[in-house]
């Protein structure tokens, strides 16, 4: 058992094991438990789910390196998700022309970027806690989402956007691939570029970075910048999958993205973590959700489950560092 | 003070973790109200020794274990409380935001009755325990707001009100000024005087030498020996930690020939540092010294960039700078190793290999990529020129000793390329044989053409490592002293003048 354990960290890092077994465990209780579990079904809709929550899951995770937080992910998504609306909408909503796609996207990207940008900018200079200017921002873009849309939803958009919410190529969900393509770039960020360097070491001391030499305040600007432009990026796939944009969609989500950060073994003072045990993780979640849906459990247990999912690796993790702990002292 | 039955005495204590000895049957012994200094090097077993005696750790079979004359076979943690057993360690552990009398009389403050907090009986036993030291401190202020040397007899005061006998001290003035370790020094006698005996774990040596009766020295987790202090000299105590002999000798040299790196000219900025003026040349090391609060880091935070002069020029290389940050002044070529390398030095939970590169990242890029093989170079290049002593490039730096995790910092600042590397405090928490490492590392650098400014409270270290000395009193320059031209004891005296 200890090699085969060793041998698994090398590879893939210990923080792998927690996701891996809670991975495991899933698929081996829903797989006896659940008659159709293990079927086409069950990965299509895992399939279609994952991508919101796990774009949303990356703009959360940058912020959570740093060791802050940012609590406005889901409001920047639907309000980025509106301004695309908006410039549809200009453009004749359901006639709208390709052109006016790119030009929506290019607007939910910048209106994601300009949110990020702000809380950012007020984190770097004013020092101030990020749950208390990310609580703000969330409260700020909560308002001004339901002051423009009135609390309604915007809705009529053209036909050929749908793929994006729907489609699939060779079998694979559109949205997935973009939340695949995001995950990619999250990876290269965080282990080969400057940026995902600083964002780290900035994480576990900020001071110490700023004595090396590390611009301190870019890499934070640019952290929450970056977190608004992914939350854009879900914005606009849950405005093709919805085909409507309420400045409340996914609102639940919110802690959920945590959640799955920590599940996927993210360090919650900030400074280590990879992206793939996140990825790992929220594949768990899902598919923990739509097994529960097949045996007929109610949608609010599910969730109520994903608690206790998180206290129970939470324990184990203590559990298992203990015990090779004691070994360590036995050897 | 000798008494014909020691308060504690520890025989054959033997001790492994993950298949190393930390300790290989070492005995140690204290006496009723004696200061006992407890000396080696980091790593030597000081701390697992101390551990041992609280009863955090369980020595292996065959260990004899007295106090008081009784045996004991089983120590655990309360068990030591209760026989009046306290270590106050180097990081006091005691709470900034609560007041004097809470930290001193927390016992109280957490065993009251039906749960609550008995104020007036915490408050009457921090009172109790200060008089018992011979001070006053203001009980409701909090401990945040007190200076450290104030901080660390709270620390004292509180393992008092636990009925202390036998109290460690671990590193107790590593970060005292001279006149508060005279105080601490006093406290330390009344305390003594008491009939409590302290163990003093240090590596000032010279403190070490003034306050203690006898010293038990370990080497590498065996006992070397347990001596009277009495006619021990320092170069002595070195020898016995380290098991080799330093040779100090002045290594200053004339650098005129040099052009000049580094000219600042009547540098100020208010209530920190007025009118600095001097030249450094190529490959000359110039020592700074002075009291803390002297304005030496101060003065080092401005050239490094981290602060603005608020007049004066610093001229490099001919051309007078303006540093907005650091990151001018880094890519100036001006390094600057911090005096605190456990919060702002270095950055601890990381690894090995990221506190390397963290300065020079653009060195290191292929395609504005990091790329894994460039980094690998750099970090292997610069553990091997530097003689670090490592497990694996991925393990944090906190796991390496303190002489280590100086080197990585100096390689850190050494794959920047700079030209002139500012060292604040090199050797702090740095063993007395790794002191030397670092110091042989600063003399190559020097020779090798960087130019240095070497800052240490410590006169022997600028008087034994530098060109020229810079003494610093409040904010300026008092003098400039000529190693080869006055000796150690002149410098001492007009330091602590």
């Amino acid at each position: 058992m200890m090699p085969l354990i060793r041998k698994f960290n090398n590879t893939f890092g210990a923080d792998m094991t927690g996701p891996v077994i809670a991975f495991v465990a899933v698929m081996v209780i829903f797989g006896i438990g659940a008659d159709n579990f293990l079927s086409l079904g069950t990965f299509g809709s895992v399939a279609f789910q994952l991508p919101e929550l796990g774009l949303l899951t990356l703009a959360m995770l940058l912020p959570l390196l740093t060791g802050g937080i940012n609590l406005s992910v889901t409001f920047t998504a639907n309000l980025a998700g509106l301004a695309a609306a908006s410039v549809l909408q200009a453009y004749g909503g359901v006639d709208a022309p390709g052109g006016a796609f790119a030009l929506a996207v290019v607007a939910a990207l910048a209106t994601g970027g300009a949110a990020g940008l702000m809380t950012g900018a007020a984190i770097a200079y004013t020092r101030a806690h990020p749950i208390l200017v990310t609580l703000s921002m969330m409260i700020f873009l909560r308002g001004l989402g339901e002051f423009l849309t009135r609390g309604g939803d915007v809705s009529g958009f053209p036909s050929y956007m749908a793929p994006i919410g729907h489609g699939s190529i060779f079998g694979l969900p559109i949205p997935l691939l973009i939340f695949i393509v995001c995950v990619g770039l999250w990876q290269v960020l965080l282990t080969h570029s400057k940026l995902g360097f600083g964002l780290l070491m900035i994480g576990s001391n900020i001071e110490a970075g700023q004595y090396s030499g590390l611009n301190t305040r870019r890499i934070i600007m640019l952290v929450y910048t970056l977190s608004g432009v992914m939350c854009a990026i879900a914005g606009i796939i849950m405005l093709a999958r919805f085909n409507s944009v309420r400045i409340g969609h996914g609102e639940s989500y919110l802690l959920i993205t945590v959640l799955a950060a920590f599940l996927g073994g993210i360090n919650p003072f900030g400074g280590f973590g990879r992206v793939l045990p996140v990825f790992v993780a929220l594949v768990v979640l899902q598919l923990l959700s739509s097994g529960l849906n097949l045996m007929g459990a109610n949608q609010h247990l599910a969730t109520a489950l994903w608690g206790v999912l998180m206290i129970v690796v939470m324990a184990a993790r203590t559990i298992v560092s203990a015990y090779f702990a004691s070994r360590r002292k036995k050897i | 003070m000798m008494s014909a039955e020691p308060l504690l005495s520890l025989k054959n204590i033997k001790i492994t973790f993950g298949g190393v000895r930390a300790l290989k049957g070492v005995s140690f012994e204290v006496n009723p109200g004696e200061v006992h200094c407890l000396a080696g090097e980091n790593g030597c077993g000081k701390s697992t020794l101390i551990k041992i005696i609280t009863g955090v750790y369980k020595p292996e079979e065959g260990a004899e274990f007295f106090f008081d004359g009784q045996p004991i076979t089983a120590m655990t943690p309360s068990m030591a409380q209760s026989l009046g057993i306290q270590v106050i360690w180097q990081d006091l552990a005691l709470f900034g935001e609560m007041t004097v009398a809470e930290n001193i009389g927390f016992q109280y403050a957490v065993s009251g009755k039906y749960g609550l907090v008995d104020k007036r009986a915490m408050v009457a036993a921090a009172e109790k325990a200060l008089a018992r030291l011979g001070v006053s401190l203001d009980l409701h202020m909090p401990l945040k707001e007190l200076p450290i040397a104030q901080r660390q007899i709270v620390a004292i005061a509180r393992a008092l009100v636990g009925e202390a006998r036998l109290v460690f001290m671990d590193e107790p003035t590593a970060s005292l000024t001279q006149s508060e370790t005279d105080y601490l020094i006093e406290i330390v006698r009344n305390l003594s005087a008491s009939g409590v005996a302290v163990v003093f774990v240090s590596h000032r040596l010279a403190e070490v030498l003034e306050i203690s009766d006898r010293m038990t020295v370990l080497r590498d987790g065996a006992l070397v020996g347990l001596f009277p202090v009495e006619g021990m000299t320092q170069s002595r105590v070195t020898e016995l930690m380290t098991g080799r002999n330093f040779d100090s000798a002045v290594i200053a040299a004339d650098h005129d020939d040099q052009p000049v790196v580094l000219s600042v000219k009547n540098l100020s900025r208010t209530n920190e540092f007025e009118n600095i003026s001097f030249d450094l040349r190529r490959g000359e090391t110039l020592g700074v010294t002075g009291l803390l609060g002297a304005g030496r880091t101060e003065l080092a935070l401005t050239l490094f960039g981290m602060r603005q002069p608020h007049q004066g020029q610093i001229v490099l290389d001919g051309e007078t700078v303006h540093f907005g940050s650091n990151r001018d002044a880094i890519r100036a070529g001006v390094a600057y190793l911090s005096e605190d390398r456990l919060s702002l030095g270095l950055n601890q939970p990381q690894s090995i290999a990221d506190n390397l590169v963290m300065a020079s990242l653009d060195r290191i890029l292929s395609g504005g990529l990091i790329s894994p093989s460039k980094k690998e170079n750099v970090v292997s290049h610069w553990i091997s020129a530097l003689g670090v002593k490592i497990g694996r490039p991925e393990d944090p730096i906190r796991t390496l000793s303190g002489g280590n995790q100086q080197r990585v910092a100096i390689a850190k600042w050494l794959a920047i390329g700079p030209k002139i590397l500012i060292l604040d405090a090199p050797t702090v928490g740095v063993d007395v044989g790794a002191r030397a490492g670092i110091f042989e590392i600063v003399r190559k650098l020097a020779a090798e053409g960087l130019s240095i400014i070497l800052i240490s409270d410590e006169p022997p270290e600028v008087y034994f490592n530098a060109d020229r000395i810079i003494h610093m009193a409040e904010g300026r320059i008092k003098a400039t002293y000529d190693p080869r031209q006055m000796s150690l004891t002149e410098l001492e005296g007009k330091v602590y003048a």
